[in-house]
Formats: structure tokens, C-alpha cells, sequence
């Protein structure tokens, strides 16, 4: 292990380190409304756009990014609609992970009993009383795993962003592999960045799914 | 829609090209997808054992390899056997490892989720009725199990096929790399091909998963109630 190499090739992983993490929290941020929107529509089962919201979701959920981004990159300037690298890793993403969310919102909802709505009608609330005081708190606590589990995913997505030319982390390990063959060099900051990045994530996601067990509701 | 890009798929054999490179997609998902199935079912039984080394062993096993995104996996396996064990493993074997070693993690905590969900009275009274360990493995755990792990082992599935696409990032030729083969040669004659040939292949992800998931979907409400 050359770490002078490391130590001279590190700022190059924390610039790209960065980019993935601005994408992916774009991104996630992005799904949660797309996903939000899409969950609620099906939800109330509004015509038209429930049914265009359930082939979306479809499509999303039985697809490979690689091959979304190939599309949005490569495919789109055909038809005059170029974008440019980061925006087309934003949509793919958004793309993606909007339809992940949307099912974990959906499951949410699902999860709170029909009574609940009832008896919020039966007190006067408006339907829309009903859903932001009772439904959607409940829910949420609910979702709130499945969420974070998506968002997890999402950012292990951001890994196949060098197809979309950006010079991600995955671009770095393989520049220095490709130039100076240290593999091991490249191989272990890669790693490492990764960690970086996810442990943070998946440690405060499980403290956050402990906390809300306890502040469960009905039993 | 300049030129009808769409006759470069009836064009020569390009269709039959893309076909035999879906092939290549498939057959490695479907080694990899049973193997991991098989090592899971192991796994999951082995993170059942109390011993806290066995314990420590599984459970560093599969936070690392959930961590980590399957691209870097594929990059550890496919550069660093070839630096260190000097083995000069082809892109196919290399994502066969990754995706097993990936797929045994996630398909044994599958399994150990479903053992578990399995409430305490049921091996209790196992045990009460003076079977043996194996016994109640076999005829209380297992068939109770099986019905919580089919779909989410067909959800894992989908995944695994859907995560074969990074192949083509360590070099194997499969219907992505045959789609811009084809795309390449015809970029003077027909200069849409790129958007008609990846949503080709966007689709064909879409006819292989779309019908496991919805049985996935089907199977987990019926077997609900």
C-alpha cells in the first residue's frame, strides 16, 4: 500500500465524493415528492392519472438504471432532447427512485386503518383535515423503514454515473487503475469513500426505525 | 422521428444479435440467482445458530457487502483477483462471484427474517411434543417460512436480473455492449439506432421482470390472509 499515493490522490475522491452526494441527495429529495405525489394519486384513485402513475411505476421498478441513463443520454438527442450529464443523472435517478418511494408511501397508507379516516370524517374534518392530521403522521411512521431503505439504495445507485460521463467515484478508481496501476491504492479509497458516505446513512436510518417502533400506535 | 430508426433492429441479423446477447444477461443471472439461492437458505439457517463468533462472522459478511454499491463489488472482484491472486478471471466468472456473494448475503437475511417472524410457540411446542431439532426445522419452521420468503425471494430475484446490466461496465458482451456494437456500426446509416436500440433493450428488462414481480405481488396478498 503506497499511501503517499493516497494522500496525493485523495482530494480527487473527496471532489468526486461530493458529486455523489449532492446527486443522490437531489435525488432522493426529488423521489420523496415524485414518489409522495405518485402514492397519493393512487391512493384516492384519481382517474386517468392513477392508472398513468401505476404503468410509471411499473416501468420504473422492472428496469436497470444503467439502462434508464443509456436511454436519457444516449437515446433522447435523437429526438432533439439533450441533457446534460448531471441533469440526466438527476432524472434517472429521480426516475428511479420516485417509483421505490411511491410503494413505501402506498404501504404506509395502506397500513392505517379505514377507521381512522372514518372517524375523522364523522368529527367534521374535510378529507384533506383527514389526511395531513390523521392519516399522513401515521403513515409516515410507518414508511419511514421502506424510506430510508430506498435512500439507501438510491445513493448505492449514483454508482453508475461514469456511463453519463461524470467524474464520479467509480471514474476515479478506474482512471488511476488505467493509469498507474495501482490497483489496490485505487481499490481500498474507493471503498473507503463509499463508507464513508453509506455508514452515516444506514447507522442513523436504524437509531431513527428503533425510535419510531417505540412510538407505535394500536398496540 | 427523422428517419424510421426503428428498421435497424429488421435489419441483418442485429435482432438476432440482441437476442443472443439477452441470452448471455439471462444465462448469468440464472446461475448466479440459484446458486445464491441455495447458499441463502444456508446462511440464513447458519445466522440462526447463538455462537456469538458465527454470529460476529455473518453479520460483518452481510453489512458489507449491503454497503457496498454491486459496481464497486464487481471492481474489488474483477481488478483485485487479477492483481493479487493473479488470476486472470474473464468479466462473466468475476460477476458471477459478485452477484452469488451479493445475492447469498441478501437471500440468507431473507431467510433469517422469515425463520424468525416465525413466533416462539411454534418451536416451543415443537419441543413439547418431543421432536427433535431437525424435525421441527423440517415440518413446523420451514413450511410456515417458505410462504413469507417466496415473494420476497422473487422481488430479490428481479433485482438480481435487473443489477446484471452493470456487467457491461467490467467488459462482458452481453445485450447491452451488443446493443452499442450495433449502434456503433450504424451510427452513418441510421443516426436515431441509439434510442431505438437501448429503449429495445429497456424493454426487454421490463418483459423478464414485469411477470416475476406481479407473481411476487400476487403470491404475497393470497398468501396474507
Amino acid at each position: 500500500m503506497d499511501w503517499n499515493f493516497i494522500v496525493q490522490y485523495s482530494d480527487l475522491y473527496k471532489e468526486a465524493a461530493l458529486l455523489t452526494v449532492r446527486i443522490a441527495w437531489i435525488g432522493i429529495l426529488g423521489s420523496l415528492i415524485l414518489g409522495l405525489i405518485c402514492g397519493m394519486i393512487r391512493y384516492y384513485k384519481v382517474p386517468v392519472l392513477s392508472q398513468i402513475a401505476g404503468i410509471y411505476i411499473e416501468l420504473s421498478r422492472n428496469t436497470p438504471l444503467l439502462i434508464q441513463l443509456f436511454f436519457l443520454y444516449f437515446g433522447l438527442p435523437k429526438i432533439g432532447i439533450v441533457l446534460q450529464s448531471e441533469t440526466c443523472a438527476i432524472a434517472g435517478l429521480i426516475f428511479l427512485g420516485g417509483s421505490y418511494m411511491a410503494e413505501a408511501f402506498r404501504s404506509g397508507i395502506e397500513a392505517v386503518d379505514r377507521i381512522q379516516m372514518e372517524s375523522g370524517l364523522s368529527l367534521g374534518l374535510t378529507r384533506r383535515q383527514v389526511f395531513f392530521y390523521i392519516i399522513f403522521p401515521q403513515a409516515a411512521a410507518v414508511a419511514v423503514p421502506g424510506i430510508g431503505a430506498n435512500a439507501i439504495f438510491l445513493i448505492k445507485e449514483t454508482s453508475v454515473f461514469s456511463v453519463v460521463a461524470l467524474m464520479d467515484l467509480m471514474h476515479v478508481a478506474k482512471d488511476l487503475i488505467g493509469l498507474y496501476y495501482k490497483t489496490d491504492e485505487a481499490l481500498f479509497m474507493l471503498v473507503v469513500s463509499y463508507l464513508i458516505i453509506l455508514l452515516p446513512v444506514s447507522i442513523i436510518l436504524t437509531f431513527l426505525e428503533r425510535r419510531l417502533r417505540y412510538a407505535g400506535f394500536g398496540n | 422521428m427523422q428517419d424510421l430508426g426503428i428498421k435497424i433492429l429488421l435489419q441483418g441479423d442485429n435482432l438476432v444479435r440482441l437476442l443472443q446477447g439477452l441470452g448471455v444477461t439471462i444465462s448469468i443471472s440464472v446461475i448466479s440467482v440459484l446458486l445464491s439461492l441455495a447458499f441463502g437458505v444456508l446462511l440464513g439457517i447458519v445466522m440462526m445458530v447463538k455462537n456469538p463468533l458465527i454470529r460476529f462472522i455473518t453479520r460483518l459478511y452481510l453489512e458489507f457487502i449491503r454497503i457496498m454499491p454491486q459496481l464497486v463489488l464487481l471492481f474489488l472482484v474483477y481488478f483485485g483477483s487479477a492483481k493479487h491472486l493473479g488470476w486472470d478471471l474473464g468479466g462473466e466468472t468475476a460477476s458471477v462471484i459478485v452477484f452469488v456473494l451479493w445475492g447469498t448475503a441478501e437471500m440468507g437475511d431473507l431467510v433469517r427474517g422469515a425463520l424468525q417472524s416465525i413466533s416462539v410457540h411454534q418451536t416451543e411446542s415443537g419441543k413439547a411434543l418431543g421432536l427433535t431439532k431437525g424435525q421441527i426445522y423440517y415440518y413446523i419452521l420451514i413450511p410456515q417460512a417458505v410462504k413469507r420468503l417466496i415473494p420476497q425471494a422473487m422481488n430479490l430475484v428481479t433485482r438480481m436480473i435487473k443489477t446484471t446490466s452493470l456487467i457491461v461496465l467490467i467488459g462482458v458482451v452481453e445485450v447491452v455492449k451488443t446493443g452499442q456494437q450495433i449502434i456503433e456500426s450504424a451510427r452513418l446509416t441510421s443516426p436515431s439506432a441509439a434510442l431505438w436500440i437501448y429503449g429495445v433493450i429497456f424493454f426487454m428488462y421490463f418483459i423478464i421482470c414485469y411477470p416475476i414481480s406481479l407473481i411476487a405481488g400476487h403470491l404475497e396478498k393470497v398468501w396474507k390472509e
